[in-house]
């Protein structure tokens, strides 16, 4: 087991330290290719260690890795120790095996369809690579202080991949709000290690459960879980902390695919799940969790009804679906919110992968108004979008619908919820099944936009086969892994019952309320239909009849705007304000005493040289005077 | 051994300083080499520390018996990586000032050897008398960096540079003039710090004593609101000297564990609460200041100022990884700070200008200088895996035991940080190449290679394997502390609710 989760570390670590230290200087190709061999190999690692804790009996599979010390300063300790249970291997083989598929895709995608690849063809791979392992320290690490090398170095990855194409100063600045806000998650994080350690004296998750099952430090508890909130809150774009995402599209689109889809956005998700006992012994901070969720998700849905740009519409579908995650570990239904995880990383990376088949065949552009009538020209792009559209609404028997209506009935049920929150997430879907469709039909019915003609490269041969198979791996998977919703929630079992803790169950495929959430969204589906295929004039004359709500809508709540103005030009005024002061207020004072001293200094410039460096020779000759006058004295 | 890392660099400065001055090329070897052989020197002495809490490599002479000055050098876990630090920085600061050398080959190479000589006699000096000595002698060669060899305003900075520190020498040397005569009273006269500790001052003499000193330091570090020197000094000064001149304001921080912590534990701690309060105005203060900066020195100068504020945060904090965290963050601070002026010096060769809205675009023109601009950004925002992650959250754990609300705000700075950093790289690096700013063609040097790489590894070896260091600075640390009666703060009891302020003076 050691061995084989070392490997699953050192194999990205390893396509990182290619490209940055070797890479460069070699035709880049290669770089793309070592990278994708070494998330692959690492995903092979992944399933041997998923192998070897099937191999024994549940309560046994708990493996806490001390590879080396780490951090050691007094009590505490931070060994770079991995933690190896249900949980954290399926997300162990969630980014491996996901992030692979991304790769070999984006070993195309970077590619132009003269065989040109991008400039920066290597730096992207390293980046890449370095991502998967933070990623995979992110959610294997056995303590705190480890789990923040992760949670930090995913991020620099997101910034560093989101501003890849930085010669934009959009995309530039995309990067630098990413990382902004989640500094701001990151402060929260620091904060909950600190009153961890401080409370438990200890920060090693085994060690600290245990205590908290105990009812060591419950005072603490509540505080504990809402700072670990807003670290989970600013990783998975959840309000008010959302703003990066949307913005976040501006990197390329695998980056889109693999971090802020499948992987890195739902760490927070992970997080929660992971320190389940800690909510659970602060029902007031999971109660947080549920609300916060389920208004990001009928939020996020909403601002998805109106946007022109695709990657945009997914980008907040994403936000959506992370709140339907958040929603589920709220009202306690941890292994249905970790399941809507796992499901949603398959399709949600192929509704992003799908989109990027269309996107690099129209050479960059990802407005929807240009598109249109693209199912004739590409009907493979059609089909595997259009099964990653209906995972998303959770269509029957897809995974989204096993997984997705597990949150909305665990909503319904659960003690720790009320019917509210249930209700909310069923209209979700409706708006789930509108826009995602509304995407589809978009870009793939009706006529082909005027402009479409322009932008296809005459020399394309359509999407290269490095493109299509993971794409249409992961379409297999999108209607396939919902079927094993019981085989996933008796793996993950024992670890929400370790430490004293209670998984609430969702209802079954087959409850009431499962299929009825599931005819909401065929109801959205058929809306969509109506709108966008039947009658072409229904969508501008709902946009008149209901403007303000449209206009709202389409400025996304204006939470950006408010966000600008308060933080960033406030923010900017003080700091310009303070720079000020410094010159004037506090160096003015302090200037006012050297000038007090200076003219002093011409005032007795006639016993001293005149150069200042003699002062440092009288001080000397003065040490010297006083102390021989002292030792008199006290002789 | 000590006094040979300190002798070295100095007959380094006289053997420069002697040549002739239209042989620039060869000083610039000579001081190189000397720098080097201190270098080497300094990994002999890393080599023969034995990781316990003893003062060691002692070399102890009379100095002035007649009042009990000694000649006493010897480093332990707390001065060990400072001295080794700037062994490692002189021969980095020299090779990135190379091609500045060509008109003053002998300023560049005698002042950075003397400074050299002068923070490493300070760090290695277990005698007050010796350590002020060394402390006016680290003074004058950066008072002639930034009063000849600086910018326009250099006569303005230097004269102010030089009345701040003079104030706290001054004040310092009536402190240490007072700890003797209450020695020589208990008829021990000595300046030694291991027996000064055995009479300490009481009631309010240690508290004004302990003013004394701390101003001394304050000033140094610097703390606000005495850090206007700071961004004046460092924007007139040889943006490559300054690589070394970050050593020269660690002393300060450095004197606040070495000094204040074992003479005035008790008074320490009764002051730590105000001080720590005004540390994280600093922190937050200097980070507001960076961002409204344009010229890109000035900007890394106000971000030391806030860095150095997490250092005297966990200094102050008064418990293991407080002070273990501060003394990390000395030497993470270092390096990081070191790298970004070096990066810094290279873009100005290349273009012309600091100035940070004229700037743009560098990236597409420079690959290589990016890549190494990047880690060093990373690393100074405390990014995890690099050095300055461990600084910060060593500094700020062991802060938060005493003073929570501080560290809500100090980790407040964390984010401003962020900002001021990234959006300056957005606003240098990214972008599309500028074309009314005239930018050198070329990537990176070998010679810029060999300047960078070197901290580089340094960042990211101490950033994965941060026991290199802390394995080396404990004991000493638990062992000051313990003299100091701050015991190790103990985590709660099971059952006990609430967090203890364990820091206590019995």
């Amino acid at each position: 087991m050691t061995t084989t989760l070392t490997l699953a570390l050192l194999c990205p670590l390893l396509g990182f330290l290619y490209c940055v230290l070797v890479g460069w200087r070699l035709p880049h190709r290669y770089s793309g290719i070592v990278a994708s061999a070494a998330v692959g190999l690492s995903f092979v690692f992944a399933v041997l260690v998923l192998v070897g804790l099937l191999g024994v009996p549940a309560e046994q599979r708990f493996q806490d890795i001390a590879l080396a010390p780490w951090i050691d300063a007094g009590t505490f300790h931070a060994p770079l120790g991995f933690w190896v249970d249900p949980l954290s291997t399926l997300m162990l083989c969630v980014v491996s095996g996901v992030g692979f598929l991304i790769h070999v895709y984006a070993t195309a995608y970077m590619t132009d369809h003269h065989g040109h690849l991008d400039p920066g063809y290597n730096r992207f791979f390293a980046f890449m690579s370095l991502f998967v392992l933070a990623m995979l320290v992110l959610v294997l690490a056995d303590n705190f202080a480890l789990l923040m090398v992760g949670w930090g170095g995913v991020g620099v990855c997101s910034y560093f991949l989101i501003a890849f194409w930085f010669e934009k100063p959009e995309n530039a600045s995309a990067g630098v709000k990413a990382f902004v806000t989640n500094a701001i998650g990151d402060v929260g994080l620091f904060l909950a290690l600190f009153l961890i350690f401080w409370t438990f004296g200890r920060v090693d998750y085994d060690g600290v459960f245990k205590a908290v099952q105990a009812g060591t430090g419950s005072g603490s508890t509540t505080w504990i879980a809402l700072l670990l909130l807003v670290a989970a809150a600013a990783k998975s774009a959840q309000i008010p902390l959302h703003v990066w995402l949307p913005d976040a599209m501006a990197g390329p689109t695998p980056v889109s695919a693999l971090i802020h889809a499948a992987t890195m956005v739902t760490a927070g998700v992970y997080l929660i799940a992971r320190a389940h006992v800690i909510y659970e012994h602060a029902p007031a901070a999971m109660a947080v969790v549920a609300a916060i969720g389920t208004i990001t998700a009928i939020f996020a849905a909403s601002i998805a009804l109106v946007q022109q740009n695709l990657k945009r519409v997914i980008a907040y579908s994403t936000l959506s679906q992370l709140g339907y995650m958040f929603a589920g570990v709220g009202v306690g239904a941890f292994s249905a919110g970790i399941f809507h995880l796992f499901t949603h990383a398959f399709f949600k990376a192929l509704l992003f992968l799908g989109a990027g088949i269309v996107i690099h065949e129209l050479a960059g552009e990802e407005d929807m108004r240009v598109m249109g009538g693209l199912r004739r020209r590409m009907p493979l792009a059609w089909a595997l979008f259009g099964i990653g559209a209906l995972a998303n609404v959770g269509f029957p028997l897809t995974a989204g619908f096993f997984s997705k209506d597990e949150i909305v009935s665990a909503a319904f049920s659960s003690p720790n919820s009320s019917a509210a929150l249930g209700v909310v997430l069923m209209i979700t879907t409706g708006l789930t099944g509108f826009y995602t469709f509304r995407a589809v039909f978009l870009t793939f019915h009706g006529e082909p936009a005027p402009e479409q003609a322009k932008l296809i490269d005459p020399h394309s041969h359509g999407p290269s086969r490095a493109m299509v198979i993971p794409v249409a791996v992961l379409a297999v998977f999108a209607l396939l892994v919902g079927f094993g919703y019981a085989g996933v929630d008796g793996f993950l079992e024992p670890v929400f019952a370790r430490w004293g803790g209670h998984d609430v169950p969702g209802q079954g495929p087959l409850a009431p309320i499962a299929l009825v959430t599931a005819l909401i969204g065929i109801v959205g589906i058929g809306i969509a239909w109506l709108y966008y295929l039947r009658d072409r004039t229904l969508p501008e004359r709902t946009a008149r009849a209901l403007a303000p709500i449209h206009t709202l809508l389409r400025n996304a709540y204006y939470v950006d705007d408010l966000y600008a103005a308060a933080l960033v030009g406030g923010g900017r005024v003080l700091s310009l304000g303070l720079s000020g002061t410094d010159n004037l207020v506090v160096d003015g004072a302090v200037n006012g005493v050297a000038g007090t001293v200076r003219w002093l200094g011409v005032e007795l410039s006639r016993v001293q040289s005149g150069f200042v460096r003699n002062y440092a020779l009288a001080i000397l000759a003065g040490v010297i005077i006083i102390v021989g006058y002292m030792s008199r004295a006290g002789a | 051994m000590l006094t040979a890392l300190i002798v070295i660099p100095i007959l380094g400065a006289i053997v420069v300083y002697s040549m002739p001055r239209a042989n620039a090329a060869n000083v610039r070897v000579v001081a190189l080499a000397a720098a080097l052989i201190d270098l080497a020197l300094a990994v002999i002495v890393r080599a023969s520390f034995q990781p316990v809490a003893d003062l060691q490599l002692v070399e102890r002479a009379d100095w002035v018996p007649a009042l009990g000055i000694q000649y006493f050098l010897g480093v332990d876990g707390i001065s060990l990586w400072m001295v080794l630090l700037t062994a490692f920085l002189t021969p980095l600061a020299i090779g990135a000032s190379w091609p500045w050398m060509e008109e003053h080959a002998k300023e560049y190479g005698a002042l950075l050897l003397l400074l050299e000589a002068g923070v490493i006699g300070a760090f290695a000096a277990a005698d007050v008398v010796l350590f002020f000595v060394f402390w006016e002698v680290m003074l004058i060669p950066m008072y002639l960096l930034i009063g000849v060899l600086g910018g326009a305003r250099r006569v303005y900075a230097a004269f102010k540079f030089f009345i701040y520190t003079a104030v706290g020498s001054l004040l310092m040397l009536v402190g240490i003039i007072t700890l003797y005569v209450n020695a020589a009273s208990t008829g021990r006269a000595t300046f030694a710090i291991g027996d000064l500790v055995r009479t300490p001052l009481s009631g309010g003499v240690a508290t004004l004593v302990f003013l004394a000193f701390a101003l001394a330091f304050a000033i140094k570090v610097p703390i606000f609101p005495l850090h206007t020197w700071l961004p004046d000094a460092y924007t007139q000064a040889p943006i490559t000297t300054l690589v070394l001149a970050t050593m020269l304001v660690k002393v300060g921080a450095y004197g606040f564990v070495r000094f204040c912590l074992p003479l005035f534990p008790a008074t320490m701690q009764a002051n730590a609460d105000w001080i720590s309060v005004l540390a994280v105005i600093g922190i937050i203060y200097g980070a507001l200041c960076a961002i409204a900066q344009r010229d890109l020195v000035r900007m890394l100068a106000y971000s030391s100022i806030s860095h150095l504020g997490f250092i005297v945060l966990g200094i102050f904090a008064l418990n293991t990884q407080g002070v273990m965290g501060g003394l990390y963050q000395m030497v993470s601070h270092g390096l990081t700070a070191g790298m970004l002026f070096v990066i810094a010096s290279m873009l100005l060769r290349r273009t012309g200008t600091l100035d940070i809205p004229s700037l743009g675009g560098l990236a597409s023109r420079y690959p290589l200088i990016t890549a190494y601009f990047l880690l060093a950004m990373f690393a100074a925002a405390g990014v995890p895996g690099l050095s300055g992650f461990v600084g910060e959250l060593l500094t700020m754990m062991g802060a938060f035991q005493p003073h929570r609300s501080y560290v809500v705000v100090a980790a407040c700075g964390v984010v401003l940080g962020a900002i001021y950093l990234f959006w300056m790289f957005q606003r240098v690096m990214h972008g599309r190449p500028r074309t009314d700013v005239v930018a050198q063609p070329y990537d990176l040097t070998r010679r810029e290679a060999w300047v960078l790489t070197p901290l580089a590894i340094a960042i990211v070896v101490i950033g994965v394997q941060p026991d290199v260091l802390l394995g080396r600075i404990e004991s000493s640390v638990s062992a000051s502390l313990g003299q100091a009666r701050l015991v190790q703060a103990r985590p709660v009891e099971p059952n006990s609710t609430m967090l203890v302020a364990g820091v206590a003076v019995p």
